[in-house]
């Protein structure tokens, strides 16, 4: 029950390296079938199997949603994570046996705009690419603002333009070049809906000045996975299980509780879905909170931890897992 | 085993008639001798061979008798039947859904045919073999969710997914026990949930949209709900009150057993890939009293279950004013000795009636 969805046995059967710091990796079913279809904006969760470190990192698939054939996905590589990335970008090789799951998508499209209007950042353009893909399909209208460092940086950029010229606005940070949001937001007709998918600064910029303008919150979507901080170790107690258990500095809680055998429920592993409330039961010290899915008044009542991305420093926890 | 379809109807004269293969295999909902709200969900990954669990989209021997009955309602009232614009592509999906997984259960009664986009759909029982293009409307007489639901037993509610929560943005409802889909058209989770006693306070919606959003593909989930209804009648719906509600003034000490059904509801919930929605197929399987207390656990435990339910569920559910006539049809099919768990009838461990 753990992830809440079925796993997919894949092969890796492509890897291209991008630009400087994206590589992009095919999918297919080890077994020869059609992999599910997905709606665009879906993820996938890639097992790593590190060393002694079982790593599960959450990425969009950006392959056309229709396409049964192959699943694709883009890393960026960051080399002050905590090794996920540099694990695919440094090992993974074609024909390597890799585990996903089924795709789960917290950043779909609402199908009742009358227009989609996307602002993407840098690797946040991935779920992008799938959700033009099914706009194509059903006719429907978007417009697409992209911010890249940088025309060596920009991964897509060239098919972007290629296919949809009318309707792709590429913005180079080192030309100066930047989404005039404000008259963007201004000029939409009613029916729009946006979407932002970048950096921490892009998406609490668009939805600042979204709301600024009266936007109605429904039509403002955002997705951010968190990738979980290192951070000094701690101990936690496992009532139900009734385990203590030593949270690493390069490790997060959750992963933590999986490495002592405990099944704990997850989706996003990226603070985002929820799936992974945890209920304190008791604690001596202080929690470091990176979620964004906790109302303020929890996180004061000391009762709740999502222990996907969030932390803590003291003597004891004690949760009810 | 091949499925002998009955001629039956569920109006007018009533000949709906479950055989002994359908009695043994319906879907008793206590699993203990009371009753209480619960989020009992459960994974639907298949079950007993031959029970109302194996299959993804069970069909049985009223196949074609309720297929019949949906064309008969659809005709009077073509609004049992809609789909919001944004929702054609959830109608797909469920076409799909069904299509292939009958394909895959059912071999012998239906056959699905894909090439690209070029499919054919056989259903034998219903004599339908259709060419179409997938995702294309032009293609097919009605649309993707309607074509596919007038061939498929049970109602459906498909329900966009967006802002954390549901609403109801399409279906095909009319085997309804007393709700309209017309009315809750375009209704959030809670709005359209909101005339259910007790559940709100007891939490029980709040805990239940959050499994719901997070049903994920591949992982479909199940419940048991009930009620009571007088006359096997599928369509009880506030459309047509008028027809059906003073049926339940027929009914007396002498009739009750043969005319009072328990009515029974399989909702699945399947996560849709393409559009991201959910669809909830809601089944109705009927049974008279009379053909229930024919399985001993069975008898001894609806009778507890019926005796101590509280006022406002026999309130909601509609049969607060029979209450006492069917308890005292059912009390006699009790002898009081005690009932196993589960809602397996345990034909084979249960004792007897005692005379």
């Amino acid at each position: 029950m753990s992830a809440g969805t079925n796993k997919i046995a894949v092969t890796v059967t492509d890897v291209v390296q991008l630009n400087e710091l994206v590589k992009r990796f095919r999918f297919e079913r080890s077994d020869g079938g059609p992999l599910p279809t997905f709606s665009g904006g879906a993820h996938t969760v890639v097992e790593m199997q590190d060393g002694d470190v079982h790593r599960l990192n959450p990425y969009s698939l950006m392959s056309n949603p229709m396409d049964q054939s192959a699943y694709t996905i883009s890393v960026r590589r960051d080399d002050q994570g905590r090794g996920g990335s540099l694990f695919m970008h440094e090992r993974v090789k074609p024909g390597d046996a890799m585990t996903i799951s089924y795709p789960v998508n917290l950043f779909s499209l609402d199908l009742r705009a009358r227009k989609h209007l996307m602002i993407a950042g840098g690797i946040g353009i991935t779920p992008f690419l799938a959700q033009i893909k099914q706009l194509d399909v059903m006719n429907g209208r978007f417009e697409l603002h992209y911010a890249c460092r940088s025309e060596a940086l920009g991964s897509y950029v060239d098919e972007l333009t290629a296919t949809h010229p009318n309707n792709v606005h590429i913005y180079y940070d080192d030309q100066q070049q930047a989404i005039d949001l404000e008259n963007l937001l201004d000029g939409q007709p009613l029916g729009t809906h946006i979407y932002v998918c970048g950096p921490k600064g892009m998406i609490n910029w668009v939805r600042g000045k979204a709301a600024e303008l009266g936007w109605p919150r429904e039509a403002v979507h955002y997705e951010e996975f968190l990738a979980p901080q290192s951070g000094k170790p701690f101990e936690v107690k496992l009532a139900v299980s009734n385990k203590v258990v030593q949270v690493g500095e390069h490790q997060s809680l959750l992963e933590a509780i999986e490495a002592a055998g405990v099944d704990a429920p997850y989706l996003c592993r990226g603070g985002a879905c929820g799936q992974c409330e945890t209920d304190v039961i008791g604690y001596d010290g202080k929690f470091l909170h990176r979620d964004h899915w906790l109302e303020d008044d929890q996180r004061a009542s000391g009762k709740k931890i999502m222990p996907c991305v969030s932390r803590f420093e003291g003597k004891t926890l004690v949760l009810d897992r | 085993m091949t499925i002998q379809f009955n001629d039956e109807t569920f109006r007018n004269d009533y000949t709906f008639r479950n055989s002994d293969w359908a009695i043994k295999r319906f879907p008793f909902p206590f699993h203990e001798d009371s009753y209480m709200y619960s989020v009992n969900m459960e994974q639907h990954q298949g079950g007993p061979k031959g029970s109302i669990y194996e299959k993804r989209f069970d069909v049985d021997e009223h196949y074609l008798a309720e297929m019949k009955d949906r064309a008969l309602v659809l005709a009077e009232d073509p609004l049992r039947c809609q789909s919001l614009p944004h929702m054609t592509l959830a109608g797909w999906d469920l076409l799909e859904l069904i299509m292939i997984s009958k394909s895959e259960d059912y071999p012998d009664l239906f056959k699905l045919h894909r090439n690209g986009n070029n499919w054919r759909w056989i259903n034998k029982p219903m004599g339908i073999d259709d060419s179409f293009v997938f995702m294309d409307e032009a293609t097919l007489p009605y649309g993707p969710m309607e074509y596919i639901t007038r061939q498929t037993q049970g109602d459906f509610a498909v329900l966009d997914q967006r802002d954390d929560n549901l609403w109801m943005d399409a279906g095909m409802v009319t085997t309804q026990a007393d709700w309209s889909l017309d009315f809750d058209i375009g209704m959030n989770f809670f709005e359209w949930h909101a005339p259910v006693p007790k559940a709100h306070e007891m939490g029980i919606f709040v805990r239940a949209l959050k499994f719901l959003l997070n049903i994920q593909q591949g992982m479909p989930a199940r419940r048991l709900n009930w009620t009571m209804t007088v006359n096997p009648l599928l369509d009880t719906s506030p459309e047509n009150y008028h027809k059906w509600g003073i049926q339940k003034t027929t009914l007396t000490p002498e009739n009750v057993g043969e005319k009072q059904y328990l009515r029974v509801e399989l909702q699945t919930f399947f996560r849709l890939p393409r559009s991201n929605a959910l669809v909830f197929p809601i089944r109705c399987y009927l049974i008279a009293l009379q053909d229930l207390t024919t399985v001993p656990k069975w008898g001894r435990r609806l009778h507890r279950v019926i005796r101590d339910l509280p006022e406002e569920l026999a309130t909601y559910k509609g049969f607060i004013d029979n209450r006492p006539m069917i308890v005292d049809y059912l009390s006699k099919f009790d002898d009081g000795l005690p009932t196993s768990d589960g809602i397996w009838p345990d034909l084979d461990s249960e004792p007897p009636l005692k005379a």
